[in-house]
């Protein structure tokens, strides 16, 4: 498998021009605080601004029009070196190149590229307006590209659905030694419990009831745990499932602590059978049982806030995800794996039903990174030591129709409602901050005693 | 007879990007890449640094054994292909053996054109193009006090430097009225012009030599107007030229250089032909032309290779643009595309900059609003991007004032919106 390498991303819009990327660069680089030197270069474009960088090309052209072997992709980091010693300065590298990427410095005579910095690009530290991120996704696609993939290939679920994304990924992490219940909804339904006595999985995998799922996962946890087995207990349920019929049995179990990793894939909604509500769908959305008529308009009720209510059982680990920040996904899925060996941990990631949400199949991670841009959907995590904390905080949160006008199950929203939704999300924005800030006061009186 | 499905002849750029893009599509089909030369690839453009003494000859080497290894290539050495059996799909090298191929590719390059001087057929003189001039080059060196360089072109200017920074004595004798003409007009190459100048470089232009005689080791030129100079060394740099006398009755149509289309293919049409050896669309006329550009011999090779591949990605050549980057004595110059002397007149606007205190010259030339040409000494701008603007032909619309104001910047945002 190919590698994946470390990128620089820039967000136009998010750009004001300060221009502090250049001078921390110019700084980095020749100790000086002019733009000049700076191997990357802010430009005005119209109204806003553009950005012209060496992009660590996967087929650089530069590298092909150097006649002095100067310049080579780097299989390791990705970045494409310059090796001053070799140089002759001829500047034919910036004729091959289309985009800036390498420039003639006139003050050190010399061709000047970036060079990410050895991984700590000195620009995205001092970027504040968000607009340069350093992407260090690469290492996810590294590290668990390799891993073996313990579903069967071909499940059926709907195009453009990321579900089959969070159970791929989940097991390739886990590992096989795994026992893995799936109560009805989508999970099973697009074939991983399988079909004709055959499992869509290459570990155990079982079907339990909707009611029933925590405490079969946890009488069979014991069970391998008695006979000294060490397998981890995992749930992939959907929200309803979770929710609504399957909450007693998983709040006994959050309760008494048992080793597994329960992990929600939350589509708001009872999708696989028909799209109805659960007690997880939004405020205002459209579903089969909360129908859009004349005299109805969607649901009249707020959705409970299901992670929450489990760090009130005082879990050894508790998150929320999304699958538009897989970094964030997978450091969480990384500690729940962790907490899961001694005791109840539980995953929540959301997950928009292009069927049931009525929305582009190509459009999956796009809506998921507005829900979380606009603050409809909250990036956290909690263990009982350390309190509840954001992993990814929006400080300027997208106004909240850019997130609610992708999707078909809001098409008939009044401004009441909207209205009644914006409410909602700052009553809870402002309970999981007081939970944030309870984490800092608890933490200051653990400090004084 | 040993075969090849691709065949390669030439090591050099042309022939290593071709390579490039066939391996990108083919990992498997079979390649042969076949060098004259007795060592890896290298660019004839970095010789002269290799003669100054700047480059090590040992690390200017553009891929080694195991990048061949890697890519399952039979990089045969030495081997220089003296005839093309076209029918036969086949070609004789120098040593009498012969390989078969299903496709090939010749990027054989050009090499010097000597000028009908009397008395020089006679001269231990140099050039420069292959490794083994650079060599000699160098070799010769430290017994030189004195040079003439024939020639003021890139080849001319780039080796006069060195040979300067050597602490060589140096004469250029350049029969037009500036140095670099192809690329520069008159200011331009003035600029250019004062630095060497400055540098202790003697240019003698608008002359020409009327003969050589032998002295010693060296020789004395005679110039048209009977002024003579004596030198130790002579460097003739007038000029390059495709060879493709070894192709003679291989049913290959050659004109200056080896005919080719838009994919860079021959008449016949298992056989490609790329680099300075072709002769291509020029971009902006009918002609098919030489470029002789190094970033073209990429392009093209590029093109060759994709085609010969059968990658279904091949694009039809866009033509070659001239350009150039010239650096000399710590100072830059770079030409991208056409003078309005080499255009139709109408819709041609030219905006020109220059401030002899700082040797700074900047050059745009528009037409119909679409960038034609843009030259710069000491001038910041990416000539990638301007070449990419030419390519495209990109409508300049409401940036055009922009653009002539300051063409760094605003180029740089049309190609954030134009080829991100
Ligand atoms: C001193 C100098 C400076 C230059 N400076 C610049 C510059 O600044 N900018 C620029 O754009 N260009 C410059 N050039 C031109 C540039 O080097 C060429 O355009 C470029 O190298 C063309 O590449 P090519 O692959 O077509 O041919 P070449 O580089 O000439 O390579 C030809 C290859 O074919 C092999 N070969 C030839 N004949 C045979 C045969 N019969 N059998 C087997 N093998 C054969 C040769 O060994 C070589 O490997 C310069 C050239 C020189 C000599
Ligand atoms: S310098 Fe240009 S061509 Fe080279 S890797 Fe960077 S962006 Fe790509
Ligand atoms: S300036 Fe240096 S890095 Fe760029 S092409 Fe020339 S030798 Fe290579």
């Amino acid at each position: 498998m190919g590698a994946a390498y470390e990128t620089i991303h820039f967000k136009a819009e998010a750009c004001d021009g300060c221009n502090d990327c250049m001078s921390a660069c110019a700084q980095a680089k020749t100790q000086t605080d002019e733009h000049l030197h700076s191997r990357i270069q802010i430009v005005p474009s119209g109204e806003g601004f553009e950005l012209a960088i060496c992009r660590q090309c996967g087929d650089p052209q530069c590298v092909l029009t150097c006649p002095a072997a100067a310049l080579s992709k780097n299989a390791g980091s990705g970045v494409v070196d310059w090796d001053r010693t070799k140089c002759v300065n001829c500047l034919l590298c910036t004729v091959g190149c289309a985009y800036g990427g390498i420039a003639y410095d006139s003050v050190s005579s010399r061709v000047i590229k970036c060079d990410m910095c050895d991984g700590a690009p000195a620009c995205v530290k001092a970027c504040t307006t968000g607009a340069l991120k350093h992407v260090t996704t690469a290492r996810i696609y590294n590290e668990a590209g390799n891993l073996e993939d313990l579903f069967a290939p071909g499940l059926s679920g709907c195009q453009g659905c990321n579900t089959e994304l969070i159970m791929r990924h989940a097991l390739r992490r886990i590992g096989p030694d795994v026992v893995v219940a799936t109560p009805p909804g989508c999970i099973p339904g697009m074939g991983s419990v399988g079909y004709n006595g055959l499992t869509g999985t290459k570990v155990p995998v079982f079907h339990p009831l909707l009611t029933n799922t925590a405490s079969m996962l946890a009488g069979v946890r014991r069970q391998y745990k008695r006979s000294g087995r060490d397998v981890l207990a995992v749930a992939l349920a959907g929200d309803g499932g979770t929710a609504d019929v399957g909450f007693q049995s998983l709040s006994g179990a959050a309760e008494r602590g048992e080793e597994m990793l329960y992990i929600c894939v939350d589509n708001e909604g009872y999708m696989n059978t028909g799209m109805q509500r659960s007690g997880c769908t939004p405020y205002g959305a459209w579903t089969s049982t909360t129908p859009v008529g004349e005299r109805a308009h969607g649901k009249t009720q707020d959705a409970k806030n299901l992670p929450l209510l489990m760090v009130m059982h005082n879990c050894a680990y508790v998150a929320t995800a999304s699958t538009a920040f897989m970094e964030d996904l997978y450091d969480k899925l990384d500690r729940a794996i962790q907490a899961a060996k001694t005791g109840f941990a539980y995953l929540h990631i959301y997950s928009p039903c292009t069927t049931g949400w009525r929305f582009a199949s190509d459009q999956n991670i796009e809506v998921a990174r507005k829900a979380v841009e606009t603050n409809f959907v909250l990036l956290w995590e909690f263990n009982p030591e350390d309190g509840l904390q954001f992993t990814h905080p929006v400080e300027n949160a997208r106004p909240i129709d850019e997130y609610l006008e992708v999707l078909g199950k809001y098409r008939h929203l009044d401004r009441d409602q909207v209205a009644h939704i914006e409410r909602s999300l700052a009553h809870n924005l402002a309970r999981i901050r007081g939970f944030v800030a309870a984490r800092g006061a608890a933490s200051a009186a653990a400090g004084r005693s | 007879m040993p075969h090849a499905h691709y065949l390669i002849v030439g090591a050099s750029h042309a022939a290593l990007s071709a390579l490039h893009a066939i391996r990108l599509h083919d990992a498997e089909g079979e390649v042969t890449l076949l060098t004259r030369d007795d060592s890896l690839p290298y660019s004839p453009t970095v010789l002269p640094y290799v003669v100054s003494g700047r480059s090590d000859p040992g690390r200017v080497f553009l891929r080694d054994e195991s990048y061949f290894a890697q890519h399952k290539v039979n990089y045969l050495r030495g081997a220089k292909v003296h005839k093309v059996n076209a029918g036969a799909s086949a070609v004789e090298l120098a040593d009498g053996s012969s390989i078969g191929f299903d496709k090939l590719l010749l990027a054989t390059g050009a090499a010097p054109v000597l000028p009908p001087v009397p008395g020089l057929a006679g001269l231990r003189f140099h050039v420069l193009r292959t490794l083994a001039d650079a060599l000699a080059l160098r070799e010769a060196l430290p017994r030189v006090k004195r040079a003439v360089v024939l020639g003021g072109g890139l080849i001319g200017m780039h080796a006069a430097e060195n040979l300067a920074k050597g602490g060589v004595q140096v004469s250029v004798v350049e029969m037009q009225a500036h140095v670099l003409a192809g690329y520069f007009d008159a200011q331009a190459s003035g600029m250019i012009e004062k630095v060497f100048t400055a540098n202790g470089v003697r240019l003698l232009l608008g002359a020409s030599v009327a003969g050589f005689t032998p002295r010693g080791e060296g020789c004395r030129a005679t110039l048209e107007d009977g002024a003579e100079i004596d030198a130790d060394l002579l460097l003739v740099a007038t000029g390059v030229a495709p060879v493709t006398d070894f192709l003679c009755g291989s049913g290959i149509e050659t004109e200056r250089g080896v005919l080719v289309d838009e994919h860079m293919r021959t008449n016949i049409a298992n056989i490609w032909a790329a680099g300075d050896v072709a002769q291509a669309r020029g971009f902006f006329t009918r002609e098919r032309v030489i470029n002789g550009i190094l970033p073209d011999a990429v392009d093209q090779g590029r093109i060759a290779g994709m085609a010969m591949a059968e990658d279904p990605g091949t694009k039809d050549y866009a033509g070659g643009v001239p350009l150039n980057t010239y650096s000399f004595f710590g100072q830059h110059a770079v030409s991208v595309g056409v003078h309005e002397s080499a255009l139709e007149q109408s819709g041609v606007e030219v905006k020109k900059h220059s401030d002899e205190a700082q040797n700074r010259y900047l050059k745009i030339v528009l037409k119909d609003r679409r960038l034609a040409g843009i030259f710069g000494v000491n001038a910041a701008f990416d000539p990638g991007i301007m070449w990419e603007l030419i390519l495209r032909a990109i409508d300049l619309g409401e940036e055009k004032l922009a653009f002539l104001r300051s063409p760094q910047d605003t180029a740089r945002a049309l190609m954030s919106k134009n080829w991100r």
